[in-house]
């Protein structure tokens, strides 16, 4: 902080104490907790040993990235991240908007705010409960949707849903549309009650049904809301999951499909102690998160909205 | 307003896809809530779907019984609590700060939190900074990491601003601190911002199970998430063939119990407090929600 050698500028900074004293305490907060670890990452360029800490560790170069891209799962791991996130991006970030605009049409109030408690519910469940529910329903012995398909004749043996592994990304799509729709429409829906009703008044008077309504009015008119959500959501690309995966995918049957570079990170670093090699993983990936997000905000740019 | 034919047949169709999509978000938690108060036995006979068939409380009865799943609990109640007032507490007083235009460097002080949201260390450097502050293993590491949010921060500080100047003049004028102003006067009017933050830390902190799983090894630390997660791996295990202490345990003891029906009982424990706070707060965070999204 050069500025502050500046005499006048160090006397208006202790002139205001109280104020800077408010602040300090959540900046001291952030840098342990936030930036220590990003300081961390230099374990990423060593071989780290913990009995010598990252100050003593010896330089290892680029050799753990070396070895990610070279890893037998590497492939495997960068296309479920990538099929995964972009299932999450068709699947998973509409499907409020969705809900907002079917929810628009409900005229009943009291039907409206029903659907609106039921659909926020799961959000408040954690992934833990919500994997409980997900094994419970989905069990060989007696779970609900094997007793349903076999009533209606649809399967005549129950199937294990949760260790076959082309059934995986299925599943966690759908529990994810499941826990995430009815959160995710709040934003939305108040971007539609926005919307200056005299647009749909000189709509309707011209003849347009009210689906016609919806794609030349509705859909344009929040545009920018989705636009700055899918920002965001590019800019997690690289993060397809981490919570609902691990939970998910407690059979290593699974892998397969399921291994994604958070999910490797964790196994690699926390259970089998790599630490070295686990923090490049995750640096890479920071990286091209971050090399994601300043592309889509510098596109979105170009149609007037931007997340900074 | 009148609907054409074309309009109407949407209009039906709509009613009945949100009545249908309002089954599917209730039948897995009514599920569970069914099950965890069907006898064990009489569940693995399948085709519980809608009723229990055998109704007991003897599921709960055993859960309450286990001194593990109750010292969770606990442990879990005095994390929300705790971590919740610090977190709103020291949370509220940055965004005040923050909220003064007045405040010397003010805009690197931004910086330096909003890079925070788009980049971090990662798990494996945060797991060694907790292990180096000698956090490993202790109550508070269930508690201090989460205690800044930045983006809450952000909501916060976007409500502070909005606040008209008058409301503070007055006080300073009347020789009040910036910190009289706070406690006295923004906390007060804050009530609804403040409640919703409350309420989403509060949930976080209740759900959080990872923390437990990445820094505690002690049993009598566990939070009820991650201790839960402990019991349902091992259950899948059994399931599998190995075996599980606790359920097998109860298993052993008492023959109508199953390790799903205790774990269906666990995981209702587990949600209940949480389902209950929600529809009083709803309108609260509905408008909480829109602060955080509206941009400055």
């Amino acid at each position: 902080m050069k500025a502050a050698v500046k005499p006048g500028l160090w006397k208006k900074w202790t002139n205001q104490l109280d104020l800077q004293s408010m602040v300090w305490p959540g900046i001291i907060f952030v840098a342990i907790f936030s930036y220590i670890p990003m300081y961390g990452v230099v374990m990423a360029f060593q071989q780290y040993d913990i009995f010598n800490g990252i100050l003593e560790s010896p330089w290892a170069g680029l050799m753990h990235f070396r070895m990610f891209f070279e890893a037998p799962e590497f492939w495997n791991v960068m296309r479920n991240t990538i099929v995964i996130s972009l299932l999450k991006l068709i699947i998973t970030f509409p499907a409020p908007i969705l809900l907002a605009l079917m929810l628009n049409e409900v005229g009943n109030m009291g039907f409206k705010r029903f659907v609106q408690t039921v659909s926020y519910l799961p959000y408040f469940l954690s992934w833990v409960i919500v994997s409980g529910f997900v094994f419970s329903l989905l069990s060989v012995d007696n779970g609900t949707v094997n007793f349903l398909l076999e009533r209606l004749n649809l399967i005549q043996e129950p199937v294990n849903f949760l260790a076959v592994p082309e059934y995986f990304w299925s599943i966690l799509v759908s529990v994810n549309v499941w826990k995430e729709i009815g959160f995710g429409s709040i934003v939305y829906l108040a971007a539609i009650a926005g919307v200056d009703p005299a647009m749909y008044e000189a709509a309707s008077i011209d003849g347009a049904s009210r689906f016609k309504q919806i794609f030349s009015i509705t859909l344009p008119s929040i545009s920018p809301v989705i636009i700055i959500f899918m920002i965001l959501a590019i800019g997690n690309l690289l993060s397809a999951g981490f919570e609902d995966i691990l939970l998910l995918a407690t059979n290593p049957i699974l892998r397969p499909y399921s291994d994604v570079i958070d999910t490797y990170v964790y196994r690699v670093g926390i259970l089998n102690a790599r630490f070295s090699y686990a923090t490049a993983v995750g640096l890479f990936k920071a990286v091209i998160s971050v090399i994601l997000l300043v592309t889509a905000n510098k596109i979105a740019r170009k149609a007037d909205v931007s997340l900074w | 307003m009148r609907l054409s034919l074309g309009d109407k047949m949407m209009q039906r169709s709509i009613y009945l896809l949100l009545a249908l999509m309002s089954v599917i978000m209730l039948y897995p938690f009514w599920n569970a809530l069914v099950i965890s108060f069907n006898q064990g036995s009489d569940t693995a006979l399948g085709g519980i779907t809608l009723w229990p068939r055998a109704y007991t409380l003897e599921n709960y009865y055993i859960v309450f019984q286990d001194h593990r799943l109750l010292n969770s609990f606990m442990i879990t109640i005095l994390r929300t609590l705790s971590g919740t007032a610090l977190s709103v507490f020291f949370t509220a007083l940055l965004a005040y700060g923050m909220s003064k235009k007045t405040l010397l460097f003010r805009k690197q002080y931004m910086v330096f939190f909003m890079i925070t949201m788009f980049f971090s260390g990662g798990l494996i450097p945060s797991y060694m900074l907790i292990r180096s502050l000698g956090m490993l293993d202790t109550f508070w590491v269930l508690v201090i990491p989460g205690i800044i949010s930045v983006y809450n921060m952000i909501v916060i500080r976007t409500f502070f601003a909005a606040l008209p100047d008058g409301l503070e003049e007055s006080a300073k004028m009347d020789g009040c601190s910036n910190y009289g102003i706070f406690f006295r006067i923004v906390i007060p009017v804050s009530g609804p911002v403040l409640a919703t933050i409350a309420l989403f830390t509060a949930v976080g902190y209740w759900n959080d199970w990872f923390t437990g799983a990445i820094y505690i090894t002690k049993d009598d630390l566990l939070p009820i998430q991650t201790l839960l997660r402990q019991i349902m791996n091992s259950n899948i295990m059994t399931e599998i063939g190995s075996s599980n202490a606790i359920a097998l345990d109860h298993m052993n003891r008492n023959r109508t119990i199953t390790t799903k029906s205790l774990t269906m009982a666990t995981m209702m424990i587990a949600t209940i407090p949480i389902i209950l706070t929600y529809p009083f707060l709803q309108k609260y965070f509905v408008k909480g929600v829109l602060i955080g999204s509206l941009k400055e």
